[in-house]
Order: C-alpha cells, then structure tokens, then sequence
C-alpha cells in the first residue's frame, strides 16, 4: 500500500488528470455516439434519394444530397393540418394540465380539511393504474357521449391527469407555509395567495409540467390512433405512421417526415432541457 | 380570522372562548376552500379516470356488445381467459418483454448514471444526448429502428458481419422479433430512469465518500460500501416504475411489430386493445384489464413487502 501511495505522490497530480479526464470523454464521447446512432440515420437517409438509402457499406454521407426531399414531403402528405392539429391539442391540454393541476396541487399541499389525504392517495393511486386497463371502458363512454373523432375527447382523457396534481404539490410542498400564513394577515384570501404568491414562486415547476406534458401529448401515438379517425383530424404521429402503410417503400421521405416530427421536440428540449430534468427528478424521486 | 386554515380543530383558541358552532365553521370554510380548488381538476379526474376504472371491474363479470344491455355472467370471461391462446401467449409474451426489458434498462440507466455523475465540463451534454431519445416520438423510433433491423441491408445486421455474424430477421423472425423491440426499448427509456439515478447519487453525502477515502479504500470498495446501499431507494423506487412500465408495453411494439410476425409480440395492453376497442367484446376486454391491473397491483405490493424486510434486517 504505502508503494503505491509513493508512487501516486511522484506521478505529477496534473499528468495523472489529464489522463483520467481523457479516458473519461473517450467514454462519454463512445456512449453518445452510441445512443445517437439511430438520429444520425434518421437525418441521413432523410437526405437521400430512396435508392440509396440501404446500400453496403452504409453512406453515412449521402453523397447526393437530397434537401428537396423536405419540401416534397408537404406536398406527398397534409403535413401541415397534421402539425396545426398537434399544435392545438398539445397547447390546449398543456394549458388545462397546468392551471387545473396547480390549482387543485394548491389544495392539496395548502389548505387543511378533512378527507384532503385520503382524496390525494385515490389520486396517487391511478397513477400506477395502467391507462390500457381503463381504456376500453372510457373509449365506451366517449362512444356513447358521441365524442370520438372529436378533439374533445383527447383533450378530456388528457387534461385533467393526476399527474400534473402530484407533481406540483411535491414543489409546493417545498415553500414554506409561513409564506402562505404572512399573506394571510396580510388579508389576502386564499385564491390570491395562490395566483399571487405560489404561482409566481413556482415558474420552474410550472415550466417543468409544461414542458412534460407538451412533449408527451405531441408525441402520443395510442390516443390519436383509437380516436380520430376522420385524416383532417389527424395527428402527426399518426400522419407518419399511415406513411408507412401507404408509400410503403419511400424510406427515404419515412426519415424526412420523422425529422420533422421531431425537430420540434428537439428545439424545445434545448430551451427546457433543466425544466425537464428537474419535474422528473422530483416526480420520479419524493413519491 | 388569521389562523382560519392553518389551526386544527383541536387547538385553543387565543381570540375567544372555544364555542364549538364557530369551530365547526371554520372547518367547513376550509373545507369549502379545499374542495373549490381540487373540484376543477376532480369532476375531470372522477369522470374519464375514476368512472372507467370502476367500470372495468363491473364490465368484467358481464358480457356486453355495447348495444344491448349487458348481462351478468359471473366468473365466465375469466374462466375464458386462461383457456384463451392468444391471451396466454400475450401474457407469456408480456412477462418475456419485462424480464428482458427491466433488468437491462436498469443497467443502462445505472452505468449512464455512475459515468455521467461528475461535475466536468460537457457533462450536462452529455445527459441531454442520453436523455433525448426518450421525448422522442415513439412512431419516429419504431420507424427508424425498423430500418436499422433491416434484415438485408440495416446496419444491425451489416455490423454483426464484420464479425462473421449472418445476422437475423428480426422484426420479421419470430424468435428475434421481441428481443428486437426489447433493444429498442431499452435504448429509448434509459435516458429517464437515469436521471432517477442521478438525483438518487446526488443525494448521497459526500462526507460518506471523503470518510471512506480517509479509511483508504479504493474505487470498488467505496462503490460497494457506500454508493450501492446509499442507492438502494433509488433503484426500489427505479424498479417499480420499470416494472409496470413493462406491463402497460404497447405502442413502441405495436407501431413495430403490430403483435407479429404471428403473435410473437402480441402483449396484453394489445390484447386488451383487440377484444375491446376493435371486436367490440367488452366484458372479456375488461377480464383481461383486470389481468393486468392485478399483475402490476401484485408486483409492486410484492416490491413493497421485500423492501420492508430488507430495511427490518
């Protein structure tokens, strides 16, 4: 032991760094390359001319490169309803998640009565409910209120989650009711404490839910898929998917559309990215 | 007035003598103040969660086509469902896709989480790119990983020839199909579960490792005396939420395999999808809904059960 412990010591501290450090980003740099593998040939093939999308060896530069191919697509499929009717949903059911759940996470985590805890754990306790246990009878129930193929009914199965409610109460519970209590005297009723001293106190939170469920809503597959049916009404998830089935072997213009898909995606997760680590790191970690 | 919501019933009162009919009021107000913030949220809540959990349990001791009105037959969709091939193959198909998917994604997540747990510059980079994948859309990830499975031509099969490797089918194998859509799986969940790692890493003094240092232990010694029990919530907590992560599979499979080729894929959330929203037969689809509200009900009490012995000991 004491060999070693001399031996580290002569070793200069920086040289023993430097070599570490450079380990360590020839690690970081492998697994990212690894994990973005699949994006580099999304882009790629998004690029190329069908024909050589699969050739040997593979042509991680497209040697003719096709930017066309993202003007082309508009015109091939209603690209644009498909973005305007997932602009809407994802901003509509964002907006509800966000004000109901605040609201009623408010109530939860501020204001004491009987019932409240064991009104919270029902809540909880669907979370774990997986939704595809439920989800035939609620698509029974739209059928009967004659929502489906309807905007409304996505926005009803997705607005009003118990998610949004859980995590926001797990940020309010981190400001202290002291707060709530000097507003109090101050002669602000409850309803103002809210809108004027935690919802300011909670941008991040806010951010995070928002961010969380814009994402999730935009990329949802199985909701769109089981209740629009009419193509004006029509998702850009499903609108890719039905490209497989119909222009079966344009693989070229499958990767053009799923770029676009997810550039958005891409765009907001560089702005949010610290909202997005910081709602799942508190959602996933205090419950 | 100023301590209407925060005073509990039984507190004195320093304003006035206690008079139990000014009391009860003050209960009710918060009450009425609580309920008014939560209801929003609940009528919704109640009306698409709450009312169709409940019917699923009614729905699955009857048997109704949605038209006529629904008939109680008692056990018979269950007796049904263990005699019905296509679900047992969905349920051996479900519990093949967790016991790949739990434990590998686990790893992924933990090796992420213990490489990318430094402060070095280009490190939250890094945690961005392992992250991506999972806001990525599922239909784009299916599609594109369909290509890289490729049989002929994708780059899985041309990588697995540099090594004299005659790659398979794949998506179109019956044999490879769900290992296939496992991978793909596990490359798009990590980045999640790894930021659970993390929090859980950076949650674990410090002082614990500068202790361990000062005893003179070396890396693999302080890994396993302080950073694996200082874990041990964390990855609890990790391998639940996989757990009835992989019981609800549904999409990633389904925009990949469809269930296929034959029923290799076919999982339960698919099955429940088929009986239910596509035949039509509803009480059997809330049978196997009960199914698996059971299985993920199960293993999580049975998680629970294991973790309290543990921390007893």
């Amino acid at each position: 032991m004491t060999t070693t412990a001399l031996e580290r010591r002569q070793t200069p501290r920086s040289a023993r760094r430097v070599i570490g450090r450079t380990i360590l980003y020839a690690l970081f740099i492998a697994a990212a390359a690894a994990i973005l593998l699949p994006f580099a040939w999304m882009i790629s093939a998004g690029l190329k001319r069908n024909n050589d999308v699969f050739t040997i060896p593979i042509q991680w530069i497209p040697h003719d490169v096709q930017w066309r191919n993202f003007a082309d697509i508009w015109s091939q499929i209603p690209m644009t309803t498909y973005l305007r009717n997932t602009v809407f949903l994802s901003i509509v059911i964002t907006f509800l998640q966000v004000l109901t759940g605040s609201f009623a996470a408010y109530g939860f985590a501020k204001v004491k009565f009987r019932g409240r805890d064991t009104l919270f754990v029902l809540y909880i306790a669907t979370i774990a409910l997986p939704w595809q246990a439920y989800m035939v009878p609620q698509y029974i129930m739209m059928v009967k209120a004659g929502l489906t193929d309807t905007f409304l009914s996505l926005i009803l199965i997705q607005a009003f989650g118990a998610f949004g409610v859980f995590l926001m109460r797990q940020f309010y519970l981190t400001i202290p009711d002291d707060l709530c209590e000097a507003a109090r005297i101050d002669g602000l009723n409850e309803y103002g404490i809210w809108a004027r001293i935690i919802l300011p106190l909670s941008k991040p939170a806010l951010a995070s839910l928002a961010l969380l469920t814009f994402v999730t809503t935009w990329n949802d597959y199985m909701g769109p898929f089981i209740y629009l049916t009419d193509n004006d009404h029509w998702t850009i998830q499903l609108g890719l998917q039905s490209f497989i089935g119909e222009f079966n072997a344009d693989y070229a213009m499958m990767m053009t559309g799923s770029v676009l898909s997810v550039l958005p995606i891409l765009v907001i997760f560089l702005f949010g990215q610290r909202y997005f680590i910081q709602g799942i790191a508190t959602s996933g970690m205090k419950g | 007035m100023t301590d209407l919501i925060t005073a509990s019933p039984d507190s004195p009162s320093v304003l006035a003598r206690p008079r139990p009919r000014r009391r009860r009021s003050r209960g009710w107000r918060n009450a009425l103040i609580g309920w008014s913030f939560i209801l929003p949220n609940l009528i919704g809540f109640v009306a698409i969660t709450l009312v169709p959990v409940l019917a699923m349990f009614a729905l699955s001791f009857a048997s109704w086509d949605g038209y006529n009105p629904p008939s109680w037959v008692g056990l018979k969709n269950f007796r049904r469902l263990f005699k019905d091939d296509a679900s047992m193959t969905a349920l051996w198909n479900t519990l093949y896709y967790a016991v790949g998917y739990v434990p590998l994604t686990m790893l992924a997540a933990l090796g992420l989480a213990l490489l990318l747990n430094r402060k070095m510059r280009g490190v939250a980079f890094f945690r961005a790119v392992a992250f991506f994948p999972y806001i990525t859309s599922l239909v784009a990830v299916a599609i594109v990983w369909n290509m890289l499975f490729n049989p002929q031509f994708g780059p899985v099969n041309q990588f697995l020839g540099w090594f004299g490797v005659h790659g398979p089918g794949w998506t179109t194998s019956t044999t490879w199909a769900m290992p296939a859509v496992i991978v793909t799986s596990v490359w798009r969940d990590m980045g999640y579960y790894m930021i659970l790692f993390l929090a859980g890493l950076q949650a674990i003094p410090k002082e614990l490792y500068e202790a361990a240092e000062v005893d003179g232990t070396n890396a693999w010694q302080r890994f396993r005396a302080v950073t694996v029990p200082g874990l041990r919530p964390t990855s609890f907590l990790v391998l639940i939420l996989l757990t009835v992560q992989a019981f609800k599979v549904f999409d990633l499979i389904y925009v990949m395999t469809q269930g296929g080729p034959g029923d290799a894929t076919l999982v339960l959330a698919q099955q429940i999808y088929q009986t239910g929203i596509v035949d039509g037969q509803y009480g059997y689809a809330s049978a196997i809904s009960v199914l698996l509200f059971a299985l993920v009900l199960v293993l999580t009490l049975i998680q629970f059960w294991f973790n309290g012995r543990r921390e007893r000991k």
